[in-house]
């Protein structure tokens, strides 16, 4: 089976301290360090798993400029075999829409059995999987926590639904499935992986190489802007519990029975 | 006076018959020996190269101390004396097996005069000694089964038999010792009415009095069977020693020569290989990945248990037991490696297969198995390599994988910016009393403060290094630090299998070191000190704070004012990297002494015994598979030594030992303390000269 897994680089909420710039329309970006989207980890992971059991190939791609080639690195360096560069000065500003009518281009050209995507990206909107699925018109699940292949050309994927429950479907490849954290534990990358792979060449695709028309994609043609970022206010403060440990543990107990935590 | 059954025609035959029997075991197990030792050497053969023949001088003394003086032993008293016993009766008694099989069967074996008659009386001794020994361990065994013994379930059946079997035997060839001795003076008696004398009150010397009225023919007879007796079980011991704990008589000496000789230090990838890009893996995955050094250890452990006895992590419940990476691997090699078939290798991987993950990542890497061993098995190095492998698999604990790419990213396990490296300096009230400056290559100073990652970023951990600058300020040393051209020194990040990422902070380090012009290095942090020390090369000397203040405090350049509260008592526990790995003993507790007033306690272990306080760096992390925590079962050591406050001389100690106050709940009754910290509360500060005070005192001066 031949996966294509869509991975994004995002700046790491982990390891860095996040400010708004003066304008307040983006985060102030010096001193920053990125990361693969954490959801797109596990994604990378899962399609290497699938891949090892079906025989195949997992291609990671992206959208974006020279920058972005670490990711894909890194996602080499965790076992992908193929990787591509969406790149294009044309592309520059697409919105979600434009996004997905890139990678559409590129599976057209590349043609695959699975498509996989994080959930969402952390600096993200969740979209691009949705709409990517309904360009190719291939069906779509997201929220993926399980999935298995089924004889026939079918998958048997579990979605994550409301209060940890699991919804079963079954679902015709190829098709597009958004992938939830926790599916499975993602394998380390380590330095030395990441050496091995930094001199790899990564092939880059640009309008001319996807047959994408010009127009249909980036600034001009993102019916999406982004205005303007803004930190909350903060709301009331956290509530402390008082007195003994145990009667701590009965007003904690009665809290969250309140929220409906506890049945 | 020959006996008047047999004829002296009869006899003779009889002991030809006898030479030719002997001469035929002789051979027949000398043949057979070679041959099991040769298979044993099999896998040694294809394991991966170790760098052991260098410092013969070294070894050879070592050899003198560990094996010879058996320098280890008395630290389990009963079965460290009962073990000098066993092991100096052997040696005694060897220089005759040995000359036996070297000369053959030269009729009897006896060196010439004096030296020979003094020789007759040792073996006499040694074969009591060793015989009783033999009871003494049998009834410990079976009676008083020390704990250390058990084979927890997990770990398969237990050992006793075995060992019971293996005292036998060496009890049934004393005996032959002792009955052979007895018999032939009692012969010699009766047919010259002279003997050499034997030993006094030695058990032959008492046979030997049992026997003299035996007749002669019985003597001779049991002389010759005790004599094929003594033959068959000294080849069958001796052939049947490579196949378990018992194989440690015959590798122990070389186990020892060729033992680790640099503490704190880890192993390199693959000895002898300097481009590690041509390595096709790191570390241990397959059981031949192992060097030979180490699997000569699974052959020389013992199974004595005081490895594990000490071992903090198998201590709480941990799935470790460093007896068992032993014994599991030594099972694994017989199996593998078999003497009676061929070697049937499935290079299949050892974690996973007679390891666990998690057993693996339990190590702290304190050392206190390996300071315990007295057969000088290493474990450490063993630990990091199945990590590297492990690592190279990108088989890590999802607790640990955060910490490392932040490591990589950002050179701290926090994630935290590095131009935030110095905050620990901006307080206020710090920033009146002391003044740290960046050397950056422009600022120059003659003194390194290195602080890393926790103390520059952990806000409790900070006051140590606000204290250890205070104090390098007291003492009047032009210091200063890297700021955030400082990354974290790797130390764990070596002792986690991640070599490759080590490699980079450290490059980085020695740089930045090396760029800034300092001419020695002090560190707060025993981790640092032993990354410093031991994994980089080209920096400048380093010293752990301890020793400074120390030697400060020993030229009265620090005085120190007594300690206010009557009611505290003071206890020392030893960092691991200070302590075992780095010899750091006195210092601390020089210090402590000097303060005036200052009562302190010892824990019963302590110094090299020292336990570990739940590990440093990545270990904090990680989140092990546990009953209990070990600091919880280090402050309640401290309670029971009667000890109130634990000074400790290491950041990541006192995280753990502030933890585990809480959770052994022992709040307001015991506290934790660096040694900075209280070094910089009790110094007696010289008065700055452009204070108002000094200014005060200048004016009444005039």
């Amino acid at each position: 089976m031949d996966i294509l897994v869509c991975v994004k680089r995002v700046p790491d909420t982990s390891e860095n301290e996040i400010e708004l710039n003066r304008a307040g329309n983006d985060i102030e970006r010096d001193d920053l360090v990125y990361s693969v989207n954490e959801w797109d980890n596990y994604a990378v992971e899962e399609a290497l798993q699938l891949a090892d059991k079906t025989g195949g190939n997992v291609t990671v791609v992206t959208v974006g400029d020279e920058e972005d080639e670490e990711v894909l690195r890194r996602e080499m360096a965790m076992g992908a075999k193929n990787s591509a560069l969406i790149s294009d000065e044309a592309f520059a500003g697409s919105d979600s829409a434009g996004i997905a009518t890139l990678l559409k281009a590129y599976v057209q050209t590349h043609p695959q059995d699975l498509i996989l995507t994080g959930v969402q990206a952390e600096d993200g909107a969740a979209q691009v999987g949705g709409m990517l699925a309904a360009m190719l018109d291939y069906p779509f699940a997201s929220l993926v926590n399980a999935i298995e292949v089924m004889d026939g050309g079918k998958l048997k994927v579990s979605r994550e639904i409301e209060g940890g429950n699991k919804e079963m479907n079954e679902m015709d490849l190829p098709c597009v499935l958004s992938i939830q954290t926790g599916i499975n534990e993602p394998r380390y990358v380590g330095m030395r992986g990441i050496r091995q792979v930094a001199s790899v060449e990564i092939p880059t695709f640009g309008a001319a190489e996807l047959g994408v028309d010009k127009a249909s994609v980036g600034k001009p043609a993102a019916k999406v802007e982004r205005t303007d970022y803004f930190v909350p206010a903060l709301g009331k403060g956290a509530e402390i519990l008082g007195g003994s440990r145990e009667e701590v543990i009965a007003k904690l107990i009665d809290l969250v029975k309140a929220k409906g935590g506890l049945k | 006076m020959v006996a008047t059954t047999h004829s002296t025609e009869q006899i003779a035959e009889w002991f030809g018959l006898g030479q030719i029997l002997f001469v035929t075991i002789h051979l027949l197990g000398l043949a057979l020996l070679s041959y099991i030792i040769a298979k044993r050497v099999a896998p040694l053969l294809r394991a991966e190269r170790d760098a052991r023949f260098d410092r013969v001088f070294l070894r050879l003394a070592r050899v003198l101390q560990f094996w010879v003086a058996q320098w280890k032993h008395p630290r389990y008293r009963g079965a460290g004396i009962l073990h000098i016993l066993i092991f100096g009766g052997f040696i005694t008694l060897a220089v005759r097996s040995f000359a036996l099989v070297i000369f053959g069967l030269a009729n009897d074996i006896s060196f010439p005069g004096a030296i020979g008659h003094f020789y007759d009386m040792l073996t006499d001794w040694s074969a009591s000694v060793v015989f009783l020994c033999m009871i003494v361990a049998a009834v410990r065994r079976i009676v008083f089964k020390p704990a250390r013994y058990a084979v927890p379930e997990r770990y398969g059946r237990a050992h006793s038999a075995d060992a019971i079997f293996l005292l036998g035997l060496i009890a049934m060839l004393m005996l032959c010792d002792i009955v052979y001795a007895a018999s032939t003076a009692a012969a010699q008696m009766q047919e010259s009415g002279a003997t050499e004398s034997l030993a006094m009150w030695s058990l032959p010397w008492m046979l030997y009095r049992a026997l003299i009225g035996v007749p002669l023919p019985a003597l001779l007879n049991t002389r010759l069977s005790i004599c094929i007796l003594h033959e068959l079980t000294f080849y069958f011991l001796l052939c049947y020693r490579p196949f378990g704990i018992q194989f440690h008589v015959i590798t122990s000496l070389f186990n020892v020569y060729f033992a680790k000789l640099d503490r704190g230090t880890v192993k390199p990838v693959r000895w002898g290989v300097e481009n590690l890009d041509s390595v096709r893996y790191f570390g241990v995955k397959r059981f031949e990945d192992f060097t030979w050094k180490h699997m000569l250890d699974f052959y020389s452990c013992a199974d004595c248990g005081r490895c594990s006895d000490n071992c903090p992590a198998n201590a709480v419940g941990r799935p470790l037991s460093p007896r068992f990476l032993s014994i599991k691997a030594r099972d694994y090699s017989f199996q593998h490696y078999p003497v009676f078939s061929k070697a049937a290798t499935d290079g299949a991987a050892v974690v996973g297969g007679i390891y666990s993950e998690d057993e693996i990542w339990s190590c702290t890497t304190c050392g206190a198995c390996e300071e315990e061993c007295p057969l000088m098995v290493e474990y450490i190095d063993k630990i990091v390599d199945l990590r590297r492998g492990l690592i190279d698999d990108g088989n890590v604990p999802q607790s640990l994988q955060k910490p490392l790419k932040a490591l990589e990213s950002r050179g701290n396990p926090y994630g935290k910016m590095e131009k935030k490296k110095a905050d620990w300096t901006l307080d206020k009230e710090f920033r009146q009393s002391c003044e740290v400056r960046i050397v950056d290559g422009k600022l120059k100073a003659e003194t390194l403060y290195f602080v890393d990652s926790i103390t520059s970023y952990d806000s409790r951990i900070q006051a140590i290094g606000r204290a250890t600058a205070r104090i390098l300020d007291h003492t009047g040393e032009s210091f200063g630090i890297l700021g955030a051209a400082e990354k974290d020194s790797g130390h764990e990040v070596r002792r986690f299998g991640e070599e490759t990422l080590f490699m980079q902070l450290r490059d980085h380090n020695v740089e930045a070191i090396r760029a800034s012009g300092v001419a020695r290095i002090v560190t707060s942090d025993p981790h640092a000190y032993n990354a410093l020390r031991n994994d980089y090369t080209g920096v400048p000397p380093v010293e752990h704070i301890s020793q400074v203040i120390a030697r400060e405090a020993k030229s009265g350049n620090i005085k120190f004012t007594p300690v206010a509260d009557d009611g505290a008592v003071f206890t020392y526990h030893d960092p691991c990297y200070l302590g075992r790995h780095n010899q750091v003993y006195d210092e601390p507790r020089y210090v402590l002494d000097a303060i005036p007033g200052l009562k302190r306690v010892e824990m019963s272990r302590c110094r090299d015994r020292s336990f570990c306080c739940g590990g440093g760096g990545l270990m904090l992390f990680y989140e092990p598979k546990e009953d209990q925590r070990m600091g919880v079962k280090r402050v309640q050591m401290a309670a029971e030594a009667g000890a109130n406050v634990i000074v400790t001389a290491c950041p990541f100690c006192m995280v753990n030992m502030e933890d585990a106050i809480k959770v052994a709940g022992l709040e307001g009754r015991m506290s934790a303390i660096d040694l900075t910290e209280l070094v910089d509360r009790q110094i007696v500060r010289r008065v700055r000269s452009d204070s108002p005070a000094a200014l005060t005192q200048e004016m009444s001066n005039v």
